[in-house]
């Protein structure tokens, strides 16, 4: 297995040898050692290569995944697979600002909490976050699912459009146009699915609460204005 | 005896004239801002304000159309392993699938491919249209991130980070539901017929420091291979040109207030924003205490229509210019032949600019399918090819009048200002005088 110890060789040759792997390639499974807080570790992959990060990273790691599957073992810092396309990144620890922001499909499970702005303008994105989640979360979040096993902070949901939030814990706040909204069987059947595709057995659907948009906003009416 | 006053005539209003008034009675009925597309059209100081010195006895002149006069331009020679080499310094703006229609954005790419320069995408993503049709790309990295995907990133010559844009600096965009189409709505992911608003920030960074390391993700997604541009509206040219070379880009692109959006509030337009001509000298001065000037590339755009301007912008330092509206105008835009269906809409050939409302009877900024049959992609790529040359054969003549073998060699020295105000925002002598307004004359 390749492996990347990032306190000896430069960030470039990483991601080069990741966009360099071809299609039906046997050498599949990578490993980085030593990341030490880099930004854009494992970003712009597009095959369906495993990358096991053994630390901490920094900004926009595993940005614009597609196909593959990163699992960094610790902490990341803002714009976690940012524009994810496909694929699934895991992140053992926390995650800081902008976690999944514009992603437009794979699976992003942060096992420990995710700061503000978790799912911002979240595109199609699958979201799983074990912990809280900060302020602004998912807003203006266009479609995808956002799925917090914990709480969220202020003004949850912001302006957002057909993307579903389901929270265990307690919402400071729902931002504007974004309201409660009832479980039907369709979403426990999905979040069913969601949680275990994020490895999540001992927790069951129903114990969320849904949330989306109430699309009162959808088209400008000077009657909505003091919704802003 | 009885004595009548003779009547005075009825006497318009300076401050309330007849503009404001309808757009107060407008406002009033509608509830809503006026938005629209376009460009400022107030006046403001800008290059008609500045005229060329030529060449007598203290320079010596090349003969017109005898003499080499080169007007080739690379973008993107700091970091970037494949810069872009372009034959003409003008390059064609952004503008988004979505406002225009695809046989509008077909048009841009093969006109711009004809003249050897680049287009650009915009808001809404990259069409086939124009990747199929531009031999060079400019591929948009936009705060909606509307259809923003790494396969277009690697398909893109370059990538030009909007931050901020002419029309509208801290604004976002205003497309009107009536213009998602079920195209346009699926390459968004929103739902069709909804009031699509672009952000006015990016949603994963929030300053300079953040900027420089999103611009080395993006240059780790494409292996370092194409220029980064940044754009910014005109608004703090100094500081904006300074901290987008200190965050890395290898292009400034310059958006002054004269510059075009598809849609947005009429306020924003005409009072946000400044002049192009004020734009550029404090970019260049930037440029030039860091030691980057024509290392680090100027692009200059906001109501560039003549090769005059292209020549006044690349004399006071810009490498390249960029063009939207003169563009759009010249594969059809505003055109008198369809004056009897702008009066429908209540309007004029010439002042057409609720692009929001997708009826325009050129067909350029609409998604009606009926509509955007009238633009033929080929004979429009050829008209807009034909001013591309046009304008870069202007450009060459003054430049040749002023004794330099390539455009980029045209320089302040070469310029007069007609006004104090033109002469201040442009740092060159007022027209007969030595004299620069703020600085000591020679």
């Amino acid at each position: 297995m390749p492996s990347f110890d990032l306190s000896k060789v430069p960030l470039r040759d990483l991601n080069q040898a990741l966009h360099d792997v071809s299609a039906g390639a046997n050498e599949t499974d990578f490993e980085v050692l030593n990341p030490r807080g880099a930004h854009a570790v494992a970003v712009g992959i597009d095959k369906p290569v495993r990358v096991d990060v053994k630390g901490n990273c920094g900004y926009y790691c595993a940005g614009m995944n597609a196909e593959a599957t990163v699992t960094v073992h610790g902490s990341v810092g803002p714009g976690v697979a940012e524009n994810m396309m496909s694929g699934t990144v895991v992140v053992k620890g926390d995650a800081s600002q902008y976690a999944g922001a514009t992603g437009h499909g794979g699976l992003l499970v942060i096992e420990g909490n995710a700061s503000s702005r978790c799912g911002i303008s979240m595109k199609g994105i699958d979201i799983v976050v074990k912990g809280n989640i900060g302020h602004m979360s998912a807003f203006m979040a266009q479609a995808g699912n956002l799925v917090v096993l914990g709480d969220a902070g202020d003004a949850l949901g912001d302006s957002c459009y057909e993307a579903r939030f389901f929270v265990r814990g307690k919402v400071e706040s729902l931002g504007a146009d974004c309201v409660k909204k009832k479980m039907k069987p369709k979403h426990l059947e999905l979040l069913a699915d969601l949680l275990k595709r994020a490895g999540i057995t001992d927790v069951k659907p129903e114990e969320f609460t849904r949330y989306g948009s109430a699309r009162q906003l959808y088209n400008f009416n000077i009657d909505n204005v003091d919704a802003y | 005896m009885t004595y009548t006053n003779p009547p005075t005539v009825p006497r318009q209003s300076a401050t309330f004239d007849d503009y404001t008034l309808s757009e107060i009675r407008r406002a009033a009925a509608t509830g809503i801002y006026d938005i629209r597309g376009g460009g400022a059209k107030r006046k403001v100081p800008h290059f008609d304000d500045l005229l060329f010195l030529g060449a007598s006895i203290s320079r010596y002149p090349l003969e017109g159309y005898r003499e080499a006069c080169g007007t080739n331009v690379v973008l993107g020679t700091r970091f970037a392993k494949k810069p872009i080499e372009l034959k003409i310094p003008i390059t064609i703006a952004g503008m988004s699938f979505g406002s225009l229609s695809g046989p509008a954005k077909e048009a841009l790419g093969r006109g711009a491919t004809l003249a050897g320069t680049s287009t650009t995408t915009g808001d809404g993503g990259m069409t086939e249209e124009e990747r199929g049709h531009s031999e060079i790309l400019v591929y948009q990295y936009l705060p909606s991130r509307y259809g923003m995907n790494p396969r277009d990133l690697r398909r893109a010559d370059a990538i030009e980070v909007v931050v901020g844009q002419g029309a509208k600096p801290g604004g976002g965009g205003m497309l009107l539901g009536q213009k998602i189409s079920e195209r346009v709505a699926e390459m968004r992911t929103l739902p069709e017929g909804i009031d699509q608003r672009s952000a006015c920030r990016h949603p994963d960074w929030t300053g300079p420091d953040d900027l420089e390391i999103k611009i080395q993700e993006l240059r780790e997604i494409t292996d370092w291979e194409k220029p980064i541009y940044v754009k910014v509206g005109g608004a703090r040219p100094y500081y904006d040109t300074a901290l987008a070379v200190k965050s890395g880009a290898d292009v400034v692109v310059l958006d002054g207030m004269q510059g075009g959006t598809a849609a947005t509030q009429e306020v924003f337009i005409e009072h946000v924003g400044l002049p192009t001509l004020a734009c550029i000298r404090p970019a260049v001065a930037a440029l030039q205490e860091l030691g980057m000037h024509r290392k680090v590339q100027l692009v200059v755009s906001g109501g560039v229509r003549s090769g005059a301007d292209v020549a006044k912008a690349l004399a006071l330092g810009a490498d390249a210019v960029s063009i939207g509206t003169a563009a759009l105008v010249a594969i059809g835009d505003n055109d008198p032949k369809w004056e009897a269906e702008y009066r429908k809409l209540g309007t004029t050939a010439g002042a057409y600019d609720d692009w929001h409302e997708g009826r325009d009877p050129a067909g350029i900024s609409t998604q009606d399918p009926e509509l955007m049959k009238r633009v033929d992609p080929v004979a429009a790529g050829r008209r807009l090819a034909n001013y591309l040359k046009v304008m870069t054969l202007e450009a060459q003549t003054i430049a040749r009048a002023c004794g330099k073998n390539h455009v980029h060699n045209l320089e302040p020295e070469d310029l007069c200002a007609l006004t104090i105000e033109a002469s201040a925002m442009a740092g060159v002598p007022l027209a007969g005088t030595d004299w620069i307004p703020g600085k000591a004359g020679l």
